[in-house]
């Protein structure tokens, strides 16, 4: 398995009749997704490259049983696409679209609360499980199945270093993109417990910026919950204070919200800080080395297999203590869909 | 996008938050006729977008025209970290009795707005977070906005007086309103002051509109004071790009603001300096990428110019197409080094090859070779 998406997400589209929807939809379905439907309103019975178009998100789950969908809508009409997406029910959403007002966000983070629906986004690539399904804009080509679980706030330096690990020989079991925005549906600490918990993740790459403070958050969780080996890079070391870097959350305001800071709090918790993209493979090479992880990733589908407890949230620190490594002790990572601060 | 303190106090007026009367002058003549008719004492206030103006000496009182002539004077066309003063705000001076803070911005953890209000007003508000945070009361706001019971909570504690609180609490539940309606990510009132004849003004608003709402709001994109901002910047907004200008001497062009942040700390890491951040997006645009080699080659500072492209849904063979446009066009003489990984590598290589260009695919090598090329330029 892997995090979020596997061969059996059916992927809505939602805005697929638009310019970059339909692109991204034909690209997806090239990679191997399952995209069984599209929605825009006006549309309905029409179909792209084979995929059926309907007028409500509504209508297009109780037809094809879609169970994620992604927005490619413009930025003025997103909010409501994603209420859309909630209010059908949708277990995962993936917003990619760029430029949404703050407010916007605000309301859909306060609708969120309480409910099931995980919102990926927005302003993000998306998130893969190479070789089983794509729900976004990444290249494909450049993942490789694998191990290796990555989290980043950017799109462009996520695949560098997806392309610099597939180049090492490290796979990846999937690769999220959260989005650049200030506020985002899924952070950092969300995706570490995921990964933490998915036995086919064996180590995470998290990829953060400046601005804000879950960097600081996920450290902090990762002293306490996580025991898989995880390796940060913060990027916008160089980035002058109260200037926004492209992102809209990508801003160093007073003072606060660092790269440097965001570093100190990494390295403090005991996660190798990458100075450069070009050091995270050696880095992630040298934490499995350590906590023993390569002989296990080698006998993988071999005797493990067998012995694998049938559950897949079964902490896999019982399973590396049998090993018989030294395991970090650490509490059992709590659950919960969405935790918050 | 910054507003002006004037164009800010115009949105507070708006909403029913007490403001001092007050006009903005481009010139001194303008000035002393502002304040014959407001009347004496009066404060000459720069209005340029960044803080610390008082320190500058951007900000005076005056006790008559030709005192007020002389600062207005001063302060019109003087240059506050590295901002000129085009225009200065006339304002009666008031009798100030005390100094409130009052702002609200994101608090990206609660993802809510957030109340700040302090009792320590007139100073730096990070000031006395870092050095007496317990003078800073925090309310996150829902989507009820402020009620006015909370906002009573907040005015008790900015002061003890029942008839100071009294005027106080609508302001802050205005505030508010400011906040939420003009999709602003910054809305502050620093001083909030009461008079020796108790009363309430608005000395000073600090607004900022988030940039993403601004389609929204036409008033308020209209208020942009493009003579406030780097040219090269205002450009690359016209085009589509994200562009912030730095003090190095290379040049980057990438795709991505991740990645173009990357290839900043890259540079500084292998010795060099970066000139700018630049974003030219995820589409394949040529143009955007001749926009980009204008803003960048028009500074002087640069001295070589490092394409850093990872091709994903941005095309290598569009952004080559773009680079070999802009080099028809333009005479550049400066250095340029090329990255290219990803998709359609081999056409934009095949492009590039055939004008005698050779484009790396390893992002530290190419880092490395800018800087030296940057190196013998120099």
């Amino acid at each position: 398995m892997s995090i979020l998406v596997g061969r059996d997400s059916r992927v809505l589209v939602q805005g697929i009749t638009g310019r970059d929807g339909s692109f991204h939809a034909r690209q997806m379905k090239e990679y191997g997704t399952r995209v069984v439907a599209g929605v825009t309103p006006g549309k309905g019975g029409e179909s792209i490259d084979g995929i059926p178009v309907f007028d409500s998100v509504e209508e297009a789950v109780a037809k094809t049983r879609a169970n994620v969908s992604v927005v490619y809508v413009p930025a003025a009409l997103a909010q409501d696409a994603i209420y859309e997406a909630i209010d059908s029910e949708i277990p995962l959403v993936v917003c990619i679209t760029e430029g949404l007002p703050v407010r916007d966000m605000v309301e859909v983070a306060a609708y969120l609360r309480g409910r099931s629906t995980r919102l990926i986004g927005p302003n993000c690539p998306g998130l893969i499980s190479p070789g089983q399904c794509k729900v976004g804009i990444m290249p494909g080509f450049i993942h490789t199945p694998g191990r290796i679980g990555l989290v980043s706030r950017s799109g462009t330096l996520t695949y560098e270093v997806v392309w610099q690990l597939t180049r090492a020989g490290m796979g990846q079991s999937t690769c999220i993109g959260i989005g650049g925005d200030p506020i985002v549906g899924t952070r950092f600490v969300d995706t570490l417990a995921l990964f933490e918990a998915d036995d086919k993740t064996d180590a995470i790459v998290l990829i953060g910026e400046i601005g804000g403070s879950d960097e600081e958050d996920a450290a902090a969780l990762i002293e306490r919950h996580v025991s898989k080996p995880v390796v940060a890079f913060i990027a916008g070391q160089t980035a002058p204070p109260g200037r926004r870097m492209g992102h809209a959350g990508a801003i160093v305001s007073g003072g606060a919200g660092t790269a440097q800071e965001k570093m100190a709090r990494f390295e403090r918790a005991g996660v190798p800080v990458a100075k450069i993209p070009s050091e995270i493979p050696g880095l992630v090479a040298a934490g499995i080395a350590k906590r023993g992880l390569k002989r296990l990733r080698v006998v993988r589908g071999g005797p493990r297999k067998a012995a694998k407890p049938a559950g897949r949230m079964a902490p896999a620190g019982g399973k590396r203590a049998a090993a018989g490594r030294k395991t970090t002790k650490r509490k059992p990572i709590k659950t919960t869909r969405r935790s918050r601060p | 996008m910054n507003l002006h303190e004037y164009q800010g106090k115009d949105l507070l007026r708006a909403a029913g938050i007490p403001v001092p009367p007050g006009e903005v002058a481009r010139t001194v003549a303008e000035a002393v006729a502002i304040a014959d008719r407001l009347g004496y004492p009066a404060v000459v206030k720069a209005q340029v977008l960044i803080g610390g103006r008082g320190k500058a000496g951007g900000v005076k009182v005056v006790q008559g025209p030709e005192e007020l002539a002389r600062e207005a004077g001063r302060i019109l066309g003087m240059e506050i970290r590295g901002h000129t003063v085009h225009r200065v705000l006339v304002t009666p001076s008031a009798a100030i009795e005390r100094e409130y803070y009052a702002g609200i911005v994101l608090d990206r953890k609660t993802e809510t707005p957030v109340l700040m209000a302090s009792p320590a007003g007139g100073v730096d508000i990070e000031e006395v977070a870092r050095t007496t945070p317990e003078k800073i009361l925090r309310l996150h706001l829902d989507g009820r906005g402020l009620p006015a019971y909370r906002a009573r909570a907040a005015a008790r504690f900015l002061d003890p007086r029942w008839e100071i609180q009294r005027a106080l609490a609508p302001v802050l539940v205005r505030l508010a309103a400011v906040y939420r309606e003009n999709d602003a990510s910054l809305a502050e009132i620093n001083p909030l002051v009461v008079t020796a004849e108790k009363e309430i003004w608005a000395l000073d608003a600090k607004v900022v509109i988030d940039d993403n709402a601004l389609d929204r709001h036409p008033d308020l994109a209209a208020l942009r004071d493009l003579t406030a901002e780097d040219p090269g910047e205002v450009e690359a907004r016209d085009r589509g790009l994200s562009y912030v200008r730095l003090d190095g001497t290379i040049g980057c062009v990438v795709n991505g603001a991740g990645l173009a942040m990357a290839t900043m700390d890259l540079i500084q890491y292998y010795g060099g300096k970066p000139a700018n951040f630049l974003d030219i997006g995820g589409s394949s645009n040529p143009d955007k990428v001749t926009a980009a080699m204008k803003i960048l080659t028009r500074d002087a500072r640069v001295r070589a110019v490092l394409f850093n492209i990872f091709g994903g849904i941005t095309r290598c063979d569009d952004v080559a197409r773009g680079l070999i446009a802009a080099l028809d066009r333009m005479k550049v003489k400066i250095p340029i080094v090329i990255r290219l990984t990803g998709t359609n590598e081999k056409e934009a290589r095949d492009l590039l090859g055939a004008r005698g260009m050779t484009a790396l695919s390893d992002m530290d090598a190419a880092v490395r070779a800018v800087i030296a090329r940057a190196a013998e330029a120099a």
